[in-house]
């Protein structure tokens, strides 16, 4: 295979004339980490919320949890985005679907990206806080009540706490998940990591490099996050349990 | 509510919609077959104590578990066919979309599916395979008659789990342009000015499919536990 290897073609002068092609990589990179992590703290939130609500002794709040999960859970999430991308702005009162698509295109597709990742994204969350929720031994919601605490200062002071220190091994895998969902933006057009791969590939004409380039990036972004959780799940281990030292 | 809904594109294309969900289940069947023999094989490479065999499997499922399931199928669009162009001497321009995404998720899903059956070999006590050697069988005999067929029982949850999410993961040739049945749901709209319809009809249709299965998954799990 006669393949002429231009490595350096990352420091040429992009064609925007303002960057070079790394540049532009960069840019896409940082794209997908700010997309990532508002989409993370979203999917913490609304997730936390579900799950707690999931535990409830409510018949009615528990049932509406548990359909928000599976409608999330069970529709992929390319067509979640385009539905939040295409559908919803045409769905929603006129004045608010307007001012939505008179926005600048990158927020429209930044939100939209953030909006499905963090739901799609939730009900992951949700069903780990559940499963942590429900691996506290009953006694210690008994102790919460019989100390006096009412059920939401259970939740807050008691369960909570040591839910989320139990289900942090299981959320890395969701927070690296969601850096790896976060390429599916790339098809609304939004010029996160792999939407600048692909542009590179028609701008250089070096589609080999372009791709491997992505490809490590995406590979580092993965070492970092892991490395970063492996010091958070030693800090948030519970002595006695499982996997703790 | 201002928007009018017109769901009338829908029934015309019933036929079109069909074929594109051939093309799904016919990419989800392929990636589930090979990624469950790939992904055994894999896995007892990785449990295997020749250290060459088993740093190519651990590499191999890092590699595939650390990028984006979009930016493997791009490699398998893009890149891939250029190589067999030149490489292998395809003719220029052939269509390859269909085969491309059918090895590119077999490839990729066989890197969770091995995960899912390492745990599935663990799970199984050891005497079992002393036992097996005390009886006078090969390592290949072990793993066939004994290991395997209990490994596999315990994991039927877990196989079928993945496999819903790899139904959905599908959707994603649609970078292709591939008419699966999403693509091809997403032609319709665009065609007829309807894609609101198309995209809530594409969305309806995923969620029975994967509701239902997950529902028997569900049921396999609790008779497992009976």
């Amino acid at each position: 295979m006669s393949y002429a290897w231009h490595w350096e073609v990352f420091l040429q002068p992009a064609a925007s004339g303002d960057a070079t092609y790394l540049g532009w990589m960069l840019a896409g990179l940082e794209m997908t980490v700010a997309l990532s992590l508002s989409a993370w703290i979203m999917a913490l939130a609304f997730g936390a919320l579900a799950g707690v609500l999931r535990t409830v002794p409510n018949r009615f709040l528990s049932g509406l949890a548990a359909v928000y999960v599976e409608v999330f859970r069970n529709i992929p999430l390319l067509v979640q985005l385009f539905i939040w991308y295409f559908v919803l702005p045409e769905l929603l009162p006129p004045a608010w679907g307007n001012a939505f698509k008179q926005m600048n295109p990158v927020a429209q597709q930044f939100i939209a990206a953030v909006v499905c990742l963090g739901f799609f994204t939730s009900a992951r969350v949700c069903e780990q806080v559940r499963s942590g929720i429900e691996s506290l031994p009953r006694g210690q919601k008994n102790a919460g009540l019989a100390l006096g605490l009412t059920l939401p200062q259970t939740y807050r002071h008691v369960m909570l706490p040591m839910a989320f220190r139990l289900i942090v091994p299981p959320l890395t895998s969701e927070f690296l998940n969601i850096f790896k969902n976060s390429a599916v933006a790339s098809t609304i057009g939004l010029l996160e990591l792999a939407a600048q791969g692909r542009q590179l590939v028609d701008y250089t004409a070096q589609p080999y490099e372009s791709f491997i380039a992505v490809t490590l990036f995406y590979m580092l972004i993965n070492v970092v996050v892991m490395t970063a959780m492996r010091k958070v799940e030693r800090k948030a281990q519970v002595p006695g349990y499982l996997g703790s030292k | 509510m201002i928007y009018e809904f017109d769901w009338s594109s829908i029934p015309g294309a019933l036929p079109f919609l069909w074929q594109g969900m051939k093309v799904t289940l016919e990419i989800t069947a392929t990636a589930i077959a090979v990624g469950i023999v790939w992904g055994t094989l894999l896995a007892m490479m990785r449990l295997s104590s020749v250290p060459v065999l088993s740093w190519f499997a651990a590499g191999y499922v890092n590699l595939f578990r650390s990028i984006p399931l979009l930016m493997v199928l791009l490699w398998f669009f893009l890149i891939v066919p250029r190589l067999l162009e030149n490489v292998l001497g395809f003719p220029p321009g052939s269509d390859m979309r269909l085969s491309s995404a059918m090895i590119g998720f077999a490839l990729f899903e066989s890197a969770y599916y091995s995960e899912i059956i390492r745990a599935g070999i663990q799970s199984v006590p050891k005497g079992q395979i002393a036992a097996a050697y005390a009886l006078g069988m090969s390592y290949g005999q072990a793993m066939r008659l004994v290991v395997l067929p209990q490994a596999f029982r315990n994991m039927i949850p877990l196989l079928l789990t993945q496999a819903i999410i790899l139904f959905q993961d599908t959707s994603l040739v649609y970078v292709s342009a591939l008419a699966d049945f999403f693509g091809a749901a997403y032609k319709v709209g665009d065609r007829d000015g309807r894609l609101v319809e198309l995209l809530l009809f594409a969305g309806a249709v995923y969620f029975v499919i994967c509701f239902s299965a997950s529902l028997l998954v569900k049921y396999f799990r609790k008779r497992a536990g009976a």
